[in-house]
């Protein structure tokens, strides 16, 4: 049987002894400590049993983690402090904060300007200028020139939408120049998108020139610059798009979109002879995105001022982490020197009502909690979804909903330093009343 | 993270070879080591007392910059910080951040019983798990120590999860910790003005703290040297979370300062997780759903810009749901590719007449079918189509999802349509119609076409299932 020793033995026994000669040793049963604290122990007394024990405590300690038992997490800062011994500051250690700037961020983000005025021979009231960061959007190493912009969607025909969208369109559904009217002065667009989804040779099959029509007269309707989309179908939208760009002409529009799988060349001529930006659209692929570029600049001598990319917009929760990050890279890509992909960008932030979040009534899956109403859920996935982007370098949003549109104009113009309002005193949020 | 190449790690290890921690090679523990899939304790040779000084050495290089801090004790204890890199590509982000919502001591019991289960119990499926709320964060918000006090032991007896106790007022701290002492709760916080009492109860108590020095750096860090000199590690520093116009800006920029100092400068004194604050949306003018909605803005702000835990106060779901996905947009790890096992799944228990779906092995569209199918008792087979975990619509657009597919999928895991089924009919996802007659041919069997969303499945079925004989 071992021999008893007395726990202030088991100090001096460990002091200085090689860990090696601990080798099977075993603790059995409880340590008892009996102390009467009560009865007046002479303080002096007191403080030096403190220490002894102490000592023998970190002994212990010291062996259990030998052993390899993970002594630092259990105790966390409490093993650190009984090794390092706690010092008090009777008062505050005065430091400074300081850190650097980002010196790699070398190259800016191309300037593109949307929408002609009179005097460079368009009719639009405004024109919109994006891009010339030199930093990644709202940082501090260096000014964004420009705010982020809200282009809203008007389709030539009526389409499903989600309720929510649906009840602030219904009035104008018919008409594109009125519901192109009505996003500018009413929710505030700084740019209207026209569809031309009926060109679809699967939906109406709308010839070029009746679609041209529509353009038209959305650029009566409006004095804000437009975006012009085709329908998606690679085989209809390059002649749509070249029809729509020869009304345009001088109107400096943006055309949606030159693709990898269309023939993005004639879209690409139509851009320079009528003098329009190109939107260059990929799926999600970085590699994608900087060999469309490149196409677009060497073998169809688009200028670098007249193109802006869209690398994909996915719904939160449905790919916005592939989305998010696809946005990031490209930004940090351009603003380290990749002059493929130094453009401002934009994103179809609309698609984030696709996720079923946004438009069911209620979740299909009994084990989750309510979803609450679904009015409010969609606005907001909306939202999200774009100011995420905003923050990976999003430039210009293509946004459905109003309300959706007023809070990232918000949001976005706060951070980007533009907006006064009131200042708040936040040092007692603790005990507000709300 | 000091050093990043397995190299690097391999000269710190034992090198034998051993195969002790369930990798062939050292070199290949390294590389787990270095993207944090295995840890250095799983080298048990490596914590033999010959290795000790390497073993400390090494820990001291793997640490995270960011340091981490767990707050709460038992299963729904957390961690938060533990960050290497400042974009999530380069890695990814570790110790997603954690969401609390608040309640104080002003309410009445009910109302407070009432929230507290609300928040504990709140949850949404997503990707084969739920997404849930982490904390509780208790506001004083009656200045009175006993009502605080008994406000925490109420919230105590009805959730699990770990606690914030929220007053500027030592003695309101320490009233809460009297009875949360033990459940290891975060103190909010220490300022220039109360630090000396608050680091008292850290001391004492051994809980991990807040550091709150609205719009003031130099201070920030000032405490934060101060703590540390006092031994203190799990510290959380909160910067100041200012709701609107250009000092929201400067909160922004706040966090990106610290966290740049502390990875890419490597500034050990204020490397520390970032509490951030939307709930003072609350404290504009606004109604309830504006200030719901500006909370969630704040929150998802902070959660792609470097907060790592959070106090809230809406629980709208419309609030909620977003809140928790995009904490899980941005700390998945972008490194793995999100898939499950390419086989047929049995839903429930499927007979003779049990429908065969077929979806994809991308995990958020298999989870997301295979929920909306079970939760509504639809038994069924259900393929999960090998498509190198991609949805249904871009495997479609991209080739991996074809009729032959679908039928080499079937016949490698030999599934007899004429054994198993009466029927002889597949389901198709609604994304993927047009393989409709490709299939057809492929198999010889009836091929239908499902809606578009897996939602929609349950009304579908009512109206389509069984199928009519011909
Ligand atoms: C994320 C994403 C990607 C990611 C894929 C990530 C992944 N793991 O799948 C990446 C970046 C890799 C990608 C690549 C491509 N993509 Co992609 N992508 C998307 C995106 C943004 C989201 C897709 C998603 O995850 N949806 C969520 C999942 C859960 O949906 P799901 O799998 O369809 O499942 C739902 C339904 O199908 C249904 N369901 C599923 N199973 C079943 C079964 C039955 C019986 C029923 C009834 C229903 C049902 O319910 C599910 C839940 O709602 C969409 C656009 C969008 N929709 O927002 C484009 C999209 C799918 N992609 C598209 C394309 C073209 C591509 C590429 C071909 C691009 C390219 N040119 O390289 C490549 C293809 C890659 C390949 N195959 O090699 C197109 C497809 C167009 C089309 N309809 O043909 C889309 C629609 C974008 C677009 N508008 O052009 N993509
Ligand atoms: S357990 Fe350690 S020594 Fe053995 S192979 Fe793994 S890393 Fe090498």
């Amino acid at each position: 049987m071992a021999k008893k020793i007395k726990i202030s033995e088991l100090g001096s026994l460990f002091n200085g002894m090689d860990v090696e000669s601990l080798e099977g040793v075993t603790i059995e049963g409880d340590i008892e400590l009996e102390m009467d604290t009560a009865g007046g122990l002479d303080p002096q007394l007191a403080y030096m049993l403190g220490h002894e024990t102490a000592q023998v405590a970190q002994h212990l300690i010291n062996i259990s983690r030998l052993l390899g038992y993970p002594v630092d997490q259990l105790f966390g800062a409490m093993a650190q402090a009984a090794v390092s011994g706690v010092t008090r500051p009777q008062e505050l250690l005065r430091s400074k904060f300081e850190v650097g700037r980002m010196d790699d961020w070398k190259n800016p983000i191309q300037e593109v300007t949307l929408g002609a005025t009179s005097a460079d021979g368009g009719s639009r009231g405004s024109t919109v200028t994006l891009g010339g960061e030199n930093a990644l959007p709202y940082y501090f190493d260096s000014p964004m020139p420009h705010r982020n912009f809200v282009t809203m969607d008007v389709f030539d025909m009526a389409i499903g939408m989600a309720k929510a969208v649906k009840v602030n369109y219904e009035d104008v559904i018919e008409s594109p120049a009125e519901w192109a009217k009505k996003v500018v002065k009413d929710f505030n667009a700084d740019m209207v998108t026209i569809h031309l989804i009926s060109t679809d040779p699967n939906i109406k099959d709308t010839s070029p020139k009746e679609a041209a029509e529509t353009v038209a007269d959305v650029l009566q309707a409006v004095d804000v610059p437009i975006v012009i989309g085709g329908s998606g179908n690679p085989e209809k939208d390059p002649e749509v798009l070249e029809k729509a760009a020869e009304v345009a002409e001088g109107e400096r529009v943006l055309l949606a979109s030159a693709s990898l799988n269309l023939d993005y060349e004639r879209i690409a001529r139509a851009a320079n002879q009528y003098g329009h930006a190109v939107l260059s659209w990929t799926q999600l692929e970085i590699n994608a995105q900087k060999e469309l570029n490149r196409k677009l600049m060497k073998q169809c001598d688009v200028k670098r001022e007249d193109i802006i990319m869209d690398p994909t917009t996915a719904a939160l929760g449905y790919g916005l982490d592939y989305a998010y990050t696809n946005m990031e890279r490209i930004r940090l890509a351009g603003l380290n020197g990749d002059d493929e992909l130094s453009f401002p960008m934009s994103s179809g932030t609309t698609n984030a009502w696709g996720a079923r979040e946004s438009w069911m009534v209620k979740s299909p899956l009994k084990e989750d909690s309510d979803w609450g109403p679904r009015e409010y859920r969609g606005p907001i996935w909306e939202i999200v979804t774009g100011l995420t982007l905003a923050l990976a370098g999003n430039d210009l949003f293509m946004m459905m909903h109003p309300g959706a549109v007023a809070v990232i104009k918000e949001i976005t113009q706060s951070l980007h330093g533009s907006l006064e309002r009131d200042t708040v005193d936040i040092s007692n949020w603790v005990t507000a009343e709300v | 993270m000091k050093i990043n190449s397995p190299l690097e790690v391999y000269k710190y290890l034992p090198q034998t070879n051993c195969g002790e921690c369930g990798e062939a090679t050292c070199m290949a523990f390294g590389s787990h080591v270095i993207d944090r899939s295995l840890q250095l304790e799983d080298c048990t040779p490596l914590l033999e007392d010959k290795f000790k000084k390497k073993y400390l050495e090494l820990s001291e290089l793997m640490a995270p910059e960011i340091r981490e801090v767990t707050i709460g004790v038992g299963e729904r204890a957390a961690t938060v910080g533990g960050d290497d890199v400042l974009y999530r590509h380069q890695l990814t982000f570790f110790d997603q951040p954690a969401l609390a919502v608040d309640v104080w001591d002003t309410m009445s019991e009910a109302e407070l019983v009432e929230r507290v289960k609300f928040i504990t119990d709140f949850k949404k499926f997503y990707v084969g798990r739920f997404l849930r709320m982490d904390m509780i964060a208790v506001r004083c918000t009656s200045g009175d120590p006993g009502t605080f006090r008994e406000t925490v032991s109420k919230v105590m007896e009805n959730t699990e999860l770990p606690l914030i106790l929220c007053s500027l007022d030592p003695e309101v701290l320490k009233a809460g910790l009297e009875v949360a002492g033990d459940n290891k709760p975060l103190l909010y916080a220490a300022t220039k003005d109360n630090w000396q009492a608050v680091a008292d109860l850290v001391l004492e108590h051994d809980v991990p703290t807040v550091l709150f020095a609205p719009d003031d750096l130099d201070t920030l860090k000032s405490l934060a040297g101060t703590f540390l000199e006092m031994g203190r590690q799990d510290l959380i520093l909160d910067p100041g979370t200012n709701p609107q116009g250009t000092m929201l800006r400067e909160s922004f920029e706040n966090f990106i300062k610290l966290r740049r100092a502390g990875i890419k400068e490597g500034q050990r004194d204020i490397a520390f997780p970032l509490m951030s604050v939307p709930m003072t949306a609350y404290l504009t003018a606004g109604d309830e759903v504006s200030s719901s909605y500006w909370e969630t803005v704040l929150a998802s702000v902070f959660t792609v810009r470097y907060g790592d835990i959070m106090i809230l106060h809406s629980i709208e779901p419309f609030a909620l749901l977003p809140e928790m996905h995009i904490r899980d947009t941005i700390y998945t790890d972008p490194r793995t590719p999100v898939k499950v096992e390419p086989k047929v799944y049995e839903v429930g228990s499927p007979g003779k007449d049990a429908p065969v779906i077929v979806t994809t092995n991308f995990a958020l569209t298999y989870y997301t079918v295979e929920s909306d199918l079970a939760s509504n008792g639809i038994d069924c087979y259900l393929l999960a189509a090998d498509t190198d975990g991609l949805g249904v619509e871009a495997a479609v657009a991209g080739g991996q999802l074809t009729g032959q597919k679908i039928n080499d999928e079937f016949k490698k895991v030999d599934f007899d349509f004429h054994e198993k089924t009466g029927h002889n009919t597949i389901i198709l996802p609604g994304l993927a119609a047009r393989l409709q007659g490709d299939l057809e041919d492929a198999t010889g069997l009836n091929v239908m076409v499902g809606p578009q969303d897996s939602g929609q499945i349950p009304p579908w079925m009512e109206k389509n299932w069984p199928p009519k004989p011909k």
